[in-house]
């Protein structure tokens, strides 16, 4: 426990510095002044989410390989958390091109392609919640969550080729192209920061997954408890048949 | 793993189940004639014997089985007994290799090289009739005859149809057939692949009494030939006089067995009382 | 029992079963009639645009009538539980998929075959000179929407809400798909109409890498 609560307040920590370093040490960009600052969060985000999905398609082939739940737990915490870095990249970015660029969004082969794989993930995360059986959700969101994955690089690869039969505007043109050494640095941290909170949430939400099932555990366990109790009253002895005492 | 033997006699005495027939050492594999598809012949040569070890199966919260423990021999005619809810459905379809257990396992008996039978061996009739409802009863017929490799296709199935009485209905689609009709249409499918294990789940049920004749002369022949068959029921119907042997089930777990080489007749006589 | 020859008994009673009734070529067919109709009233296009959009159009028509058929064409094994039979039966659980995959395929197939033409009467667009490599194109996308979509069915059937539910995984996945059938039929409509190699390798990568995933999933898609 007292394990758990340090890390967190170190994670906590390094959030905090990060997001200080981002506001007050790194320097002033020369074009987009202030509001660039938000590209520290903003790539971080996706590395983070880069991270959680592929968690995400690990647990999916090794629940598929060895059918032990905990890789089904970590698949949906991946699944997750991922979706919510997602989510923090896509709204970062219109928030940052619309001031700098003139426009919330364009649909080059990038950005594309991160919205479809948010979209492949929550359909992912919908399916699941579509399927009762615990086995069964498992399985399926698994083959359904390798597919999702392999479908990433084909959509990326059609969007680049798409895009440069008809260009569109390319917004955040390489970050790490020409970067400013205290700006790479204060990146750095940025990214440290955000993929541990990442890697924290991750954890949490495993956990949470591991709770339930326990949780659904002692639930049986005590119904079957009550239920061999109940079952010992009424019936006759297992191996003897005992006809003079009736039907049970 | 437990003894069951594979190579019965194509008659089945009614003496040699004695209590003996736990301890009759395994004769070996299975006369090799059958493993080719071709060659399936139209009596299969002995039954299929099937060992359930501890088996487990919950879906969710749900638990149908709670640890069954369960060896058949080659040749058994087992009835399965119990209320609605007692694990039948699920157990069959374990044994049908429709669904895996959560734990435990199911052995067979003369299985081939890797332990495990082929599915040309086993037949279910279940709660569904598992037709195709725009297909004539031919067509049906026909589709599974060709799936299980057989080459006398047109024979087999007409056979089949003659046998079951749905002869001058075989150009009749399936939505036409009353539920009898559907049901026995359903058994005949099963029987078409001269299955050496027989999973039948309340095969009675929207039979009339000519239906349930035919089914008992069927299952009467199966036995004959030394199949092994398990059929679950809640009512009482003449094809259990054909029973060596009754289980009961309740709350997933055995309940009394009449054991093998026992007598059934005292736990199917409390049957009657509850139907 | 190979395979190939499972799934080509199963094609037969696929095709069997369609065409006793043909209720669902007969709606797939009317629903994409009726989305290339709603098109005009929508754009109310010229020649020129007709032209220009067309390929989107039609691909979006068959995509949604693909999206739409896929999951009644699974549900016919779940009404008696027939899935269960062909379980039972010696055959592979691929062989099952495959029958499936090439019976949607020749349905969908059908629907284009007679909407690609009323398209062209409807709007002014001439399939002159490029329906052979029409044919190619179409071929090769909708066998991509095939495969992929008979993988999503089976997922999806065993989902509640699953008529609305495999829309919902199968179009973002198809996405690739759609952009290269487009630009591939585009550039046949194009002046100078010319078959793209890019988009068509490209679709036919597409339809490799679903085709071996389902290959290779195919166990855990038709198991209980």
């Amino acid at each position: 426990m007292k394990l758990h609560a340090g890390i967190a307040i170190l994670v906590v920590a390094l959030v905090i510095f990060s997001g200080y370093a981002a506001l007050f040490i790194a320097p002033d960009e020369a074009t987009m002044h202030e509001v660039q600052r938000i590209f520290y969060f903003h790539v971080a985000s996706w590395t983070a989410m880069f991270i959680a999905f592929s968690v995400a398609l690990i647990a999916n082939i090794s629940y598929l390989r060895t059918r032990r739940p905990k890789w089904d737990w970590l698949g949906v915490s991946g699944a997750e958390v991922g979706v919510i870095c997602c989510t923090v990249g896509l709204v970062t970015g219109p928030l940052w091109a619309k001031p700098v660029w003139g426009i919330w969004w364009t649909w080059d082969a990038r950005l594309t392609t991160t919205f479809l794989l948010w979209l492949l993930y929550i359909s992912y995360l919908l399916l699941r919640g579509l399927i009762e059986d615990p086995a069964r959700r498992a399985t399926l969101s698994a083959v359904f969550g390798i597919f999702a994955f392999l479908d990433v690089p084909l959509v990326y690869v059609s969007n680049r080729l798409w895009r440069t039969q008809h260009p569109q505007p390319v917004v955040f043109g390489g970050p790490n192209a020409g970067l400013d050494a205290t700006m790479a640095k204060v990146l750095m941290i940025s990214i440290v920061a955000i993929v541990a909170v990442t890697i924290l949430l991750l954890a949490q939400r495993y956990r949470l997954e591991r709770l339930r099932h326990e949780l659904d555990e002692l639930r049986f366990a005590v119904e079957e408890r009550a239920t061999a109790a109940e079952v010992q009253r009424a019936t006759a002895p297992i191996t003897t048949p005992d006809y003079s005492k009736g039907r049970v | 793993m437990s003894v069951l033997d594979g190579t019965m006699d194509g008659a089945l005495e009614q003496d040699s189940r004695g209590a003996s027939s736990h301890s009759r050492s395994a004769a070996g594999a299975r006369p090799a004639a059958n493993d080719s598809a071709h060659a399936i012949e139209a009596s299969p040569a002995g039954g299929l014997g099937i060992s359930f070890e501890k088996i487990e199966k919950r879906f969710g919260a749900l638990v149908a089985l709670r640890g069954v423990t369960l060896a058949i021999s080659a040749g058994e005619f087992v009835a399965l007994l119990g209320p609605n809810g007692a694990g039948k459905t699920t157990l069959l379809r374990i044994a049908a290799q429709l669904m895996m257990p959560t734990s435990g396992r199911v052995v067979f008996a003369s299985p081939d090289a890797n332990g495990e039978p082929p599915k040309l061996r086993i037949a279910m009739v279940g709660h569904s009739t598992l037709l195709y409802d725009q297909l004539t009863a031919a067509e049906n017929l026909r589709l599974f005859a060709k799936l299980y490799g057989f080459e006398d296709v047109d024979t087999r199935t007409a056979g089949a149809l003659d046998s079951c009485g749905l002869g001058s209905r075989a150009g009749s689609i399936v939505r036409t057939f009353s539920r009898g009709m559907r049901q026995r249409l359903s058994i005949a499918r099963a029987l078409l692949t001269a299955p050496r294990l027989l999973l039948l789940d309340e095969p009675a049920a929207g039979l009339d009494r000519q239906g349930l004749a035919w089914l008992s002369e069927m299952l009467a022949r199966l036995r004959g030939d030394g199949a092994t068959v398990l059929m679950s029921t809640h009512a009482r119907n003449e094809s259990l006089d054909l029973a060596t042997r009754a289980v009961s089930l309740a709350n997933g777990r055995v309940e009394r067995d009449s054991g093998m080489g026992g007598d059934p007749r005292s736990l199917l006589a409390e049957l009657r009382a509850e139907a | 029992m190979t395979t190939a020859r499972a799934a080509a008994i199963l094609l037969g009673k696929e095709l069997r079963l369609e065409f006793r009734t043909r209720e669902l070529l007969n709606t797939t067919i009317i629903f994409a009639l009726i989305v290339v109709v709603l098109f005009s009233f929508a754009f109310d296009p010229t020649p020129a645009e007709s032209r220009h959009y067309g390929p989107g159009l039609l691909w979006i028509a068959f995509l949604f009538a693909g999206a739409l058929m896929l999951q009644p064409s699974f549900a016919r094994e779940q009404l008696n539980d027939t899935l269960d039979a062909l379980r039972m039966a010696p055959v592979k659980p691929f062989a099952i998929l495959l029958g499936k995959m090439l019976a949607n395929f020749i349905f969908l197939a059908i629907t284009e075959a007679i909407l690609v033409p009323v398209f062209a009467v409807l709007y002014n667009v001439s399939l002159y000179g490029i329906i052979g490599r029409l044919i190619f194109v179409l071929a090769f996308g909708t066998a991509g929407l095939v495969i992929t979509g008979t993988v999503f069915a089976a997922i999806s059937g065993h989902a509640r809400m699953r008529e609305l539910l495999l829309p919902i995984l199968l179009l973002p996945v198809l996405a690739p798909l759609m952009i290269a059938a487009v630009e591939a039929t585009s550039s046949l409509f194009a002046d100078q109409p010319a078959l793209d190699s890019v988009w068509a390798s490209f679709l036919a990568g597409f339809d490799v890498v679903f085709f071996t995933a389902s290959w290779l999933l195919s166990d855990y898609l038709v198991e209980e």
